[in-house]
Order: C-alpha cells, then structure tokens, then sequence
C-alpha cells in the first residue's frame, strides 16, 4: 500500500515540478510570430514551387508582410495564383494591390527534326545537362534545344511536354504559371519567361549566337543576324546582341512586319485571339 | 611487381600499332589552333589577319599565370581569327592559317645531335622554369595542365622526387611507346632538366610491364644517370593515372582533393612532357608538334604520327586508309578516357595523344539494364568510392550527399562503367553530379572570400 502512496507522490512532485519548468520556458522563449503571415499563407496556392523567388509559399508570406509593413507590396507577385491570389493577399494587409502582368514560358527554339538535321548520334545519358556537358549534342547547333526534357522534370504544374514529332517542347498556355523552373532548369538557357500579350506574341525562335553562314547550315530556321527585323521595325523593339535577334516584348505592338521581313523564317507570331476562337468553336 | 592497390580493370590492350615505326604527317593545307589547348584562362591572340607567320612563332600569348602561349606550327597566311570546332564539339576562338612553304623560326636548333645536361651545367632552375612556361610545354599525357605551374608547388608543400609516366595504360594508344623507343636519351636528359627545375635528386620513371622493349631500352640507357631508376609495373588500368601512379611507384596514397601528387612530395610528368622540356630548354623548340597515334580495330593502317598542332584529324585519318565504313564513333584518346567527337575537322591540340576509331558494334552503348547490386563498380574504383551511390544520388540530385561521399575524387576513368554487367551509365551520371558540386565549391569560397 505504502508503495503505491509513495509512487503516486513522486510522480505527482516530478509532473508538477515539469509543468512549471516548461510553463516557464514557454513563456520566456515564446516566438511570437505574425498573425497576418498565417492568414495570407492560407490564401496561398500551398504549391511550394518557388517561382516567386522565395522558400515556399511561407517564405512568401513572410516577404510579403515585411514589405508591406515598408508601405507597398511592389514587385511581390505569386505567379500561381496569378492576381486574384495577390488581391486577396492585399486586402488582409489592408493593402491596394498593384497590377501585374501576366507571363508564359516561351521556348526559343524552333530546330524541329525537319528543320536541323542529326549529324551525329548519341546514345549517353538521357539528360540535356548530361549531353551539353559533353558536345553540341546530335546536331551542328551548338545552342538550341536538345530535347530531353529537363524542363519537363522541372514543371511542377504540368505545363511543358516534348512534342514527339518535333522533338521539342510546347508549352501549355493555360497551364504554365511562369514560375521558371523550366528556365532554370534548361542547360542552354532557351526558355524564356516573357509577356503573355493578348492578342498575338511575337518572338524570335533562334538563340544561335553562331556566325550567319555557320547558322545557316546548321538549321534551315535559324537566325543569321541579317538585321532585317532591326530595319523594318519602326518601334525600336529589335535589337541584335551576339549574333542573335531579339525582340523586347514591352515595346513590341505586334503590328508583324519583322515576321515577314524575317528571311529565315525565324520570327514565330503566336495568335492567341485566333487559338480563343477555335477553343470557343469547339466548344460550340 | 609493383603496382596500385586499389581498384583497377584489365581491358584487352588492341596496341595495333606498336611496331609501327613513327613518320611525320603531311603539312595540313589549313591549320587551326584553338586558343584553349590547356587548363586555364585561355591565350590571348598576338596576329591579326593578313600576318606572315613562321614555324616555330609565338601566334598568341598566355593569358594568365596558368595558361600557355601558343605557336604556329606551320609557316603561312593568318585567313582570320574567328570561332572554329574542337574537341569539346563547340565552336572555340581559334586562329586559323593558311599553309605557304615551310619555313621555321632561325632561333629553333634543328639539328638531331643530343645536347647533354652536363655541357649545360650552367642552368638554373629558374632559367628551365622559365624556358618551358616561354615554350607553351604543357603536360603531354592528355589533362593538358601547364608544366611550368606543376613545377612551381604551392607554398607549404616540397616536392621529394619526380615520376616519369611511360605506363601508357589506355587500350589501343602507342604515341608514348614510340616516343621511348626512338627519343630514349632525349627524354632521359629531360628528366634530368625537370629534376633540376623541381630541385629533387630523384627520379622514376614507371613503365607497364606489357612494353618489355621501352622498359630494357630505357633501363639500359639510364645506366648512365645513378639518379633515374626504372620502374616496371604490373599491368592495370587506369595506372597511368597519376594518384594511382605515384602509388604504384613509391607506395605513399595521395589525399582526397584539394591534395595533390606534390602534397606527398611527388611530381608527375609524362614521358612526352619530358621530351617537350628538352626540345624546349636545349633546342629553343617551342611545343608545336605530337606524337599522335591513329588506330582502330577497321583502320586499314593504325600508325604512329609526328604531327603539326593544328593538322585536321580527317587527313591524319586518310593517311591510315580512310574512315572505316559503316557506323562508327571518333574518340580525340583512347576508348577508356576518349573523348567522342562529332566532326573529323576537330584539329590535333597539344593533348592529343591519339584518334580512336571504333567502328560497328563497339561504336554503339548497349543498352543498360536495371542495377542488380553486385558492387563490381565497387570493386574496381581506383579511388575507393561507390560509383553506383554516386551515380544514383547524383541522379536524383542530392548535392550535399555526393559531396559528403567524395564525389570530387573521381578520376573518371571510366572502370565502374567498362566493368558494369548492367551497362548503366554510372560516369555520365557521375561527371554531371562531380561538375555541379564542384561548382557549388567554387560558389561557396568565393562567397567565403568576400
């Protein structure tokens, strides 16, 4: 019996003496952390994917209470969510949010099996980092797509596949959240995260910093830096850097003199209103 | 017999062209020289197009403390300084000249007469240093590294001996074989001049005990220098590889990286870098020309070639009987380290040792197959890693935990994928993890410094 007694007490004093020691220390090293960081991480898309250029979508939430506790929330945008998340986000900061554009994914590669021919063959490890740590992979093009899809591992929101008849990637407009794995990920740096546009996007399809006449053999749409675009555009949104076109989406007006001028065929102009219109017909 | 004690393959030898008396390759009618032929800033251009150049001029200096100059190898017209393919199968600066005549540099002693060190007796360490960094000489045996930065050790560290590497231990390759057979004296008094620059009084030079030839020739030959010792080895590959040569040698095991060979007190050069310091320092011969070895199981003639730096590998091909038809794959060195090109136009560099052609079925991978845990990569790792943990956790891209296994080890000599029963393709997954943690090395002192 005594045994019993004597348990019960020791237990009791070693459990009362451990409820003080952690009563205390919880309150002396307590962290106390933002309320607001919780609320507008639970708007956030959770997804994790660090295309805003933080550690998580927490580390988002945490940047975005910091700036705007500095007056603003400029430059903070969760390209998953998109602006709606980044409205919602700023009114539980009591915050006028500012407008965002959108942006896509664009590969910047057009040396389709038809287009670049395969001068070689290798057979080594499947991994566009493995094959550009090697050579210029199976073509004479020393800087476009070399179609293993590092990108494709990369996505998280399954939005860029390889097209198997061309041997490159496409993107998916509806699916891609401009989050830039994919750029990242890509060895040859062919992705590039630009302006959505709304009607039409214009791009050069070509990163072939090579020589014009060297350009020209390796692939029957590459850019050769002939300067045509440059000439005929009257908005100065052309420039040539490296041997290589490009062309600045914030001062192209799509007006499509460039993709006709272009004599490579280079110049990729992507209708988004005519790919509506045929979704829309479907649908009808 | 010595040899390494760790690890190591037996890969059949197909040394087809051992016998084959050396002869000096045609004059290119182009010759094109990458202006990155060794590890390092690259040089810098010193011609411009429309110059007169002669054998033997310096075409452009070096860009930096480890860096070489280059030479012409050849006399003729500069056509234009531009971008021209090499062995990395990218589109490099690189100076290219149109072949007029031969007419070499009079300061270049071209007489076959042996010079001996003891009518030299005069030179100092420095003057040899500095006639070898003035003469572009980098290593001969393939990693291209400049002799003049290897023969000045960092700070804290001494070097004790110096370690001739005749192993030549790649299948198919005899550039260096025939290099011992008919310059014997001459690299042995290079040997002599690189004891000198390095300030030791020792040396050995490690020859693989399937060149009975080179080892009696050279033995009987270093008779006369008390202080050179011949040392037959057992053959294994990669031997010549110089961690698992210095071990072979003197016994001592080289750290994990940042060690190196002069960390225990060893200097490593090739027989050909020693035949290029005595070229260089006794006959005012800059580094402009090879031996290059052409074979192939289909090569209609595997021969031996003293070759201009710059000549196209195509005509080095034709000269041997042509391309084999069919598929076939063109390594720049032999098919353990090689280095697979895509164009025959790829120029002979100073690395150079030899151009491979392996045709039909050992042209192709087979195809891999699932890991069956056997641990033969194990097993044969010269450097006592685990190449199948490395090759998956590099796949999976776990950084910190290659880099936690010594990934920065690696040698890449290729035994876990030649030994592989699965074909997997344990290097390449290898080499892409080792790049990428070596360049979060990089990164990480970098930010350490500032």
């Amino acid at each position: 019996m005594n045994f019993v007694i004597i348990a019960v007490i020791v237990l009791g004093a070693i459990g009362l003496v451990s409820a003080v020691v952690l009563f205390v220390t919880s309150q002396k090293f307590a962290v106390r952390e933002d309320p607001r960081i919780k609320d507008v991480a639970e708007v956030l898309p959770q997804a994790n994917c660090g295309g805003c250029g933080f550690a998580g979508c927490s580390g988002f939430a945490d940047a975005c209470v910091k700036s705007a506790d500095k007056g603003s929330l400029d430059g903070m945008l969760c390209p998953v969510g998109g602006q709606k998340v980044m409205n919602e986000v700023a009114s539980i900061l009591g915050m006028s949010s500012s407008d965002s554009v959108a942006k896509i994914a664009v590969v910047r590669c057009n040396g389709t099996c038809e287009n670049r021919p395969r001068t070689a063959i290798y057979d080594g490890l499947k991994k566009c980092s493995a094959i550009n740590a090697c050579g210029a992979g199976e073509t004479a093009c020393g800087y476009g797509c070399l179609g293993c899809g590092d990108c494709v591992d990369a996505c998280m929101f399954n939005a860029i596949h390889i097209n198997p008849s061309t041997m490159i990637p496409e993107v998916d407009e509806d699916k891609c959240v401009a989050c830039g794995a994919c750029s990242k990920a890509c060895p040859r740096h062919i992705i590039e995260i630009r302006l959505k546009g709304e009607e039409k996007r214009i791009c050069v399809d070509c990163v072939n910093q090579d020589k014009g006449p060297v350009a020209m053999k390796a692939c029957s749409v590459s850019c050769i830096a002939c300067g045509k675009c440059k000439k005929v555009c009257e908005y100065d949104a052309v420039s040539i850097d490296g041997n290589v076109a490009y062309i600045d989406a914030s001062k192209c007006t799509q007006c499509g003199k460039c993709v006709e001028a272009c004599p490579r065929h280079a110049i990729d102009s992507v209708s988004l209103s005519s790919k509506c219109l045929n979704e829309e017909v479907n649908k009808l | 017999m010595k040899t390494f004690k760790l690890g190591g393959i037996h890969p059949s030898e197909y040394k087809l062209s051992a016998e084959v008396a050396t002869v000096a390759a045609p004059l290119p009618a182009q010759a094109v020289f990458p202006l990155s032929q060794h590890i390092g800033a690259p040089a810098k251009p010193i011609v411009a197009k429309g110059d007169y150049v002669k054998v033997g001029q310096m075409i452009a200096e070096a860009g930096g403390f480890v860096s070489a100059p280059i030479f012409s190898s050849v006399s003729g017209t500069v056509v234009k300084v531009d971008s021209a393919i090499d062995a990395t199968g990218y589109r490099k600066p690189s100076i290219i000249i149109k072949v007029e005549g031969d007419e070499w540099d009079s300061s270049i002693n071209r007489s076959d007469q042996l010079e001996l060190l003891s009518s030299h007796q005069k030179l100092t360490s420095e003057e040899i240093i500095s006639a070898v960094k003035n003469c572009g000489v980098v290593g001969m045996g393939g990693a291209c590294f400049p002799t003049h930065v290897k023969l000045s050790p960092p700070p804290g560290s001494k070097a004790e001996f110096v370690i001739i590497n005749g192993v030549e231990c790649e299948p198919y390759i005899t550039s260096d074989y025939r290099l011992m057979m008919e310059h014997a004296d001459e690299i042995l008094v290079g040997v002599q001049l690189l004891m000198k620059a390095a300030k030791v009084d020792k040396a050995f030079i490690g020859i693989e005990e399937n060149k009975p030839k080179a080892i009696e020739l050279l033995t009987e030959r270093a008779k006369d220098y008390a202080e050179i010792d011949v040392v037959p080895l057992k053959q294994k590959y990669p031997q010549g590889g110089e961690k698992q040569l210095v071990n072979a040698v003197v016994g001592r095991f080289v750290p994990a990286p940042p060690a190196i060979p002069v960390s225990v007190g060893a200097i490593v050069q090739n027989v050909g870098t020693a035949f290029a310091v005595y070229q260089a320092v006794m006959k005012h011969k800059p580094l402009f020309e090879r031996y290059v070895t052409v074979t192939g199981k289909k090569i209609k003639h595997p021969a031996n070639f003293l070759v201009r730096m710059g000549t196209p590998m195509s005509q080095l091909i034709d000269a041997c009987g042509g391309m084999p038809e069919g598929e076939n794959k063109l390594l720049a060195g032999g098919p353990m380290m090689g280095k697979a090109l895509t164009s025959v136009d790829v120029p002979i560099c100073k690395g150079t040792n030899s151009v491979t052609v392996l045709s039909g079925k050992d042209a192709r991978r087979k195809e891999p197959q699932p890991c069956i845990r056997c641990a033969k990569c194990v097993s044969v790792c010269p450097m006592g890693l685990e190449p199948f943990l490395l090759a998956t956790l590099s796949s999976l891209k776990e950084w910190d935990a290659v880099e936690k296994e010594c990934i920065t080890s690696c040698i890449e000599c290729g035994s876990c994928m030649y030994t592989c029963p699965a074909h997997r393709p344990l290097l390449d997954n290898i080499r892409m993890g080792k790049s990428t943690v070596m360049g979060m090395i990089r990164a990480r002192n970098n930010k350490n410094k500032k």
